[in-house]
């Protein structure tokens, strides 16, 4: 491993903690514009230019409030349980191809911060892992509300983690491969897999909104109900670590839907713009497209929530258990027998 | 022989190794002697993600990943679930009779000289790997393996796992009936 490999990958990992920062910290902003245009209001528009500087009002504001902790016997696990939320959401993007390569300096930079074999794994294991901060957050609070909202998510989270790896199976049995960066490579020019698995992308989609505890999933945060759910007992910046927590994660699995079925950073003619542009403003060109498709399911997942309204739990793991699982599992022998009609045709006799 | 390590002249990977094993060791004996039934099962957690720390060492990643969802994404969130749940609390302890620890203490005693026996003559394999040109880490492998070599071993341990729902489910509903 030489110094430069080092370096290359260092500088890729920053841009990509500050670009997942970045976008966290807007996603604040765009959703109360989202809220404000959809209920006919102004929304923020006192700091800076629309309201742009919101976010880091906001930020000063959680930093310099005062920090309040209750009286838990597990001080150190309640300051654990935001810690474990923040970093699981910023781990995900490891794995994410952001663009194909950039040939700058004489050598090719990977717009990857590693490619490992198991990327899609790799991000259902962090996703599995983040339920925790959640849980032990929620039970060191010493408080029914909290208690009552941690068991809420970390069921729900469960549940359809089930519907959606299976989901994935589907997919996996066409691409053959784990590796996002493989899966992106597969679906160049306009060879989407969306329109080769709409199911799976459906329950994968709605697996998504209940895995980012968004309504109308978002029972474990019920106002009506719990009060605050499982951050009721939290201020200052560990409540802001928990709510920049679900917006980061809001960020990852708008990724993973784009890269996933959604082409990732391909767009149709960027072999022609390789080829006649050359590889960087091809590159740059596909990453904006990918921020693009992120953008819209970012906003997409804004629109659902100021649109419908929470389900009731009993529902909630109605769908998850009773329709989203029977549906993906049908979704993988109709996976099945279309993949392998052609032998299937020769057995009967055809 | 017990193979004792060279600390003086060691590379990355054994450091990683002892610090790994170390972690795993010292949260084991804590999942023990933890009075709190929440700070037993942390960890727990934590030593599985030491035990997956292993399996990255040995190159094998599919494992480990694997090893990370199935047991601290799926299992031992179930078991904090259940233990919350309960409200299980250090006063809810039940002291245990007197016979029943001394079994513990002998058992344990036992265990450890069959243990120690196996280290003692288990000869550690130092040599050099066979090199076959194929990906052992790639899933596509694992699966064609899985599926033609180990076909029936695999499947019964599917059909294993699928009665322990089955029973599972056929348990809880019988306590509902008895209501």
């Amino acid at each position: 491993m030489d110094s430069t490999f080092i370096i290359e990958k260092s500088v890729v990992i920053l841009v990509v903690f500050a670009v997942t920062m970045i976008m966290a910290m807007y996603s604040t902003w765009a959703e109360r514009k989202v809220a404000a245009y959809l209920q006919d209001r102004v929304g923020p528009n006192r700091a800076g230019w629309g309201g742009l500087l919101q976010p880091l009002a906001d930020g000063m504001k959680l930093f310099s409030k005062e920090e309040f902790i209750p009286n838990t016997p597990n001080k150190f696990l309640f300051v654990v349980g935001p810690a474990i939320a923040m970093s699981t959401a910023l781990m995900t993007s490891a794995v994410i191809p952001w663009g194909d390569k950039l040939h700058l300096f004489g050598r090719d930079i990977l717009l990857q911060a590693t490619d490992i074999n198991i990327g899609l794994l790799y991000f259902f294991g962090v996703v599995s892992v983040g339920v925790y901060g959640i849980m032990i957050g929620g039970w060191a609070s010493n408080s029914k509300f909290s208690l009552m909202g941690a068991v809420r998510a970390a069921s729900q989270m469960v549940s359809y983690e089930i519907a959606m790896g299976l989901s994935m199976i589907a997919l996996l049995m066409m691409t053959g491969s784990l590796s996002l960066r493989e899966i992106s490579m597969q679906q160049a020019e306009m060879n989407w897999n969306v329109f080769y698995q709409p199911l799976s992308f459906l329950i994968f989609l709605i697996c998504a909104f209940a895995e980012t505890n968004r309504t109308p999933f978002d029972l474990a945060e019920c106002e009506t109900e719990l009060v605050g759910g499982y951050h009721t007992e939290y201020s200052s910046m560990k409540m802001g670590f928990y709510l920049f927590a679900e917006y980061a994660n809001m960020f990852i699995s708008a990724t993973i839907i784009s890269v996933l079925f959604f082409g990732g950073y391909n767009y149709p003619g960027m072999q022609w713009m390789v080829e006649n542009a050359g590889v960087n403003p091809a590159n740059v060109l596909g990453m904006v497209v990918l921020f693009a498709k992120i953008c819209f399911f970012i906003f997409f997942y804004m629109w659902v929530r100021w649109t419908i309204p929470r389900f009731r739990y009993d529902q909630l793991m109605h769908l998850g258990w009773k329709i989203l699982i029977p549906l993906s599992i049908i979704n993988i022998m109709i996976t099945g027998v279309v993949m392998l009609r052609g032998e299937i045709a020769a057995y009967l006799g055809f | 022989m017990i193979h004792i390590p060279d600390f003086a002249n060691a590379n990355a990977i054994q450091i990683t190794f002892c610090i790994l094993a170390f972690i795993t060791v010292i949260t084991a004996f804590l999942t023990i002697f933890s009075r709190n039934p929440i700070h037993s099962a942390i960890y727990l957690v934590i030593c599985f993600f030491s035990i997956a720390g292993h399996y990255l060492l040995l190159n094998a990643q599919f494992l480990a990943i694997v090893h990370i969802i199935v047991y601290s994404g799926a299992i031992m969130i179930l078991f904090l679930f259940t233990i919350m749940l309960m409200n299980l609390n250090e006063k809810h302890e039940v002291h245990k009779p007197r016979i029943t620890r001394l079994g513990a203490i002998v058992s344990f005693c036992l265990i450890c000289i069959v243990l120690i026996a196996i280290f003692i003559n288990s000869k550690p394999i130092v040599g050099e790997y066979d090199s076959t040109g194929e990906d052992f880490q790639s899933i596509k492998v694992l699966g064609k393996i899985l599926l033609n070599e180990y076909m029936v071993p695999f499947e019964f341990a599917s059909i294993l796992l699928l009665v322990a729902m089955i029973g599972t489910v056929l348990l809880s509903k019988k306590e509902k009936l008895k209501k």
